[in-house]
C-alpha cells in the first residue's frame, strides 16, 4: 500500500517529473521537493490561505491537496507570478501601499488576488474582502491589503487600455 | 501532518469506480473535492487504504436545467453553482447558500455531491436539499435508485447510501421567488451555529406553501414540516412567524459544543429562522 506514483506536472511553466507517495501534500511537493518556497505553510489545516497556489486555473490551498490529485495539472506559485526583476503589478502595489508587515501571508494573498482580478477586474471593496476571505493576515488589519488590490486593479486595467 | 499511506485511483467512468469499491469494500472510499475528507485523513481520524479520486469521471459533471427541475452532477462545485447564470435564474437559493459555504479556495474544490453525501450535520447543502425536496441518485452494483433528501440522513455521517454505492446526481425542483438561506457562523469558513433554508409561495398575500429546514442543530439536517405548516394559510404575520419558530424549536435537538450551550443555539436558531422567513416573504411579495 502507498506505493510511489509516477507524477508529472507543470509548475510555473516548467515540466516536472518525479516519484512520490500519493499521500504527499502538494505544499510539501512544491516546497521541499521542487524548492518553490514562496507558498508558505501557516496553519496546515485549510484555514489560513498562506499556501495558496493556482492549480488548473483555480485558487487552491496546497495543504489540502494530495500530490496524486495534482498529477497532470498545471500549477502556478508566487514564483511564477513575478520576482525581484519583474514585479507583478500586485507585488508593486503591495510594496507601494504597505499591504504587508511580516510578509508571511503575502505570497498566498497575491496568488489569490491575481485570480480574483482575473475573474473580476474591477472589484468593489466588498468584493475584494469577500474574494480574499480564504486568506488570513494577522498584521495589517486588511485595510492596506484591500488598498493594494484596488491599486493593482487600476494599474492592470490602465496597462490593458494602453495596450489596446 | 502526514496521513496514513493509501493507494490512489483515478478511474474515468462510474463503472470503474464501482469496480474498485466492490473489490475493496470498506477499505475504499470515494473523494470529490476532498475538503472534508483530507483534513480527516491528515488528523488520522480517517484511514482509507484505497482512495478513489472522482475528478476524472466526466459523467459526474454538468448542470442540466430541464423543465421544472435541475440535475446537478455530483462533482458540480460551489464555484460552478455561484457562476452559472441560468441556474441562478432557475434556483437562486443554490447560489445564495453556496456563497455562505467556506471561502473562495474551498468553493473551487467543494462539490454538491460531497457536501450532501458526507453526512456531516455541519454541511449546508443537506438542509437546503431537504427544504427544496431534492432527490439523490445513487448508483451501485444493483443499478440505480433515487432517495429523497428528506429520507437520506440517519445520524451524523450515517446515510442511506450503501458502502458500494456512489451518489451521482442531485435533482433539485425549481422553487418560486420566495426563498432565503440564512446562516449564522462565528467567522468566515466556519460551519453554521444555526442556518435556515426557507421557501414560501405567495398567492395574493397569503402563504399557500412553505418549506423550512435547519442546519447543524441536530445530528442530521432537520426538515420541520410543522414549522412550514404554521405559515401556510397565513399572511406571514408576527403570530405565524412565532408559531413557525416554536414548531421548529420542537423539532431540533442541538447539543452544547464550542459554538455555545443549548439555550444559545435555540436562541440563534429562532432568530435565523425569523430572518430567513422575513427575507423569503419579502421576496415572495416582490419587495426584495
Amino acid at each position: 500500500m502507498g506505493k510511489k506514483m509516477h507524477i508529472t506536472m507543470t509548475v510555473n511553466g516548467k515540466e516536472e517529473e518525479f516519484l512520490a507517495e500519493p499521500r504527499e501534500l502538494l505544499i510539501y511537493t512544491l516546497r521541499e521537493r521542487l524548492n518553490y518556497t514562496g507558498p508558505h505553510i501557516g496553519c496546515e489545516t485549510s484555514h489560513c490561505g498562506a499556501c495558496t497556489v493556482e492549480v488548473n486555473g483555480k485558487s487552491v490551498k496546497a495543504c489540502t491537496m494530495f500530490v496524486a490529485q495534482a498529477d497532470g495539472t498545471d500549477v502556478t506559485t508566487i514564483e511564477g507570478i513575478g520576482g525581484p526583476d519583474a514585479l507583478h503589478p500586485l507585488q508593486e502595489a503591495f510594496r507601494e501601499h504597505h499591504g504587508l508587515q511580516c510578509g508571511y501571508c503575502t505570497p498566498g494573498m497575491i496568488t489569490r488576488a491575481r485570480k480574483l482580478l482575473e475573474e473580476n477586474p474591477n472589484p468593489s471593496e466588498e468584493e475584494i474582502r469577500f474574494g480574499m476571505a480564504g486568506n488570513i493576515c494577522r498584521c495589517t488589519g486588511y485595510q492596506n491589503i484591500v488598498k493594494s488590490i484596488q491599486a493593482a486593479a487600476t494599474q492592470i486595467e490602465a496597462a490593458k487600455e494602453a495596450a489596446e | 501532518m502526514i496521513p496514513a499511506a493509501f493507494d490512489y485511483y483515478r478511474p474515468d467512468t462510474i463503472a470503474g469506480v464501482l469496480e474498485i469499491l466492490e473489490e475493496h469494500g470498506d477499505d475504499a472510499r470515494v473523494m470529490a473535492g476532498g475538503h472534508s475528507l483530507i483534513p480527516m485523513m491528515k488528523l488520522r481520524m480517517a484511514d482509507i487504504p484505497h482512495l478513489i479520486d472522482l475528478q476524472a469521471v466526466e459523467e459526474l459533471n454538468g448542470i442540466d436545467i430541464r423543465s421544472g427541475e435541475v440535475r446537478l452532477g455530483a462533482m458540480t462545485t460551489q464555484h460552478d453553482i455561484i457562476n452559472h447564470a441560468e441556474l441562478t435564474t432557475a434556483c437562486p437559493i443554490l447560489r445564495e447558500a453556496s456563497l455562505q459555504i467556506a471561502d473562495p479556495q474551498v468553493r473551487y474544490m467543494g462539490t454538491v455531491g460531497g457536501n450532501v453525501a458526507n453526512g456531516d450535520p455541519g454541511n449546508d447543502m443537506p438542509g437546503l436539499m431537504q427544504c427544496l425536496d431534492a432527490q439523490f441518485v445513487l448508483v451501485g452494483p444493483d443499478g440505480e435508485r433515487t432517495v429523497a433528501a428528506r429520507d437520506f440522513y440517519e445520524a451524523a455521517y450515517m446515510t442511506d447510501r450503501e458502502d458500494e454505492e456512489i451518489l451521482t446526481t442531485v435533482i433539485v425542483p425549481f422553487h418560486g421567488r420566495g426563498y432565503a438561506y440564512e446562516k449564522q457562523k462565528r467567522k468566515i469558513g466556519d460551519y453554521a451555529t444555526a442556518a435556515a433554508a426557507v421557501t414560501l409561495t405567495n398567492d395574493q398575500g397569503m402563504c399557500v406553501a412553505a418549506s423550512i429546514a435547519m442546519t447543524n442543530l441536530s445530528d442530521t439536517p432537520i426538515w420541520s414540516e410543522e414549522a412550514g405548516q404554521a405559515l401556510e394559510g397565513t399572511g406571514v404575520d408576527d403570530d405565524a412567524v412565532n408559531a413557525a419558530v416554536e414548531a421548529m424549536l420542537g423539532d431540533i435537538d442541538p447539543q452544547e459544543d464550542n459554538r455555545g450551550p443549548v439555550a444559545f443555539k435555540n436562541h440563534v436558531a429562532g432568530i435565523i429562522l425569523k430572518r430567513a422567513i422575513t427575507r423569503a416573504w419579502d421576496r415572495a411579495e416582490g419587495r426584495a
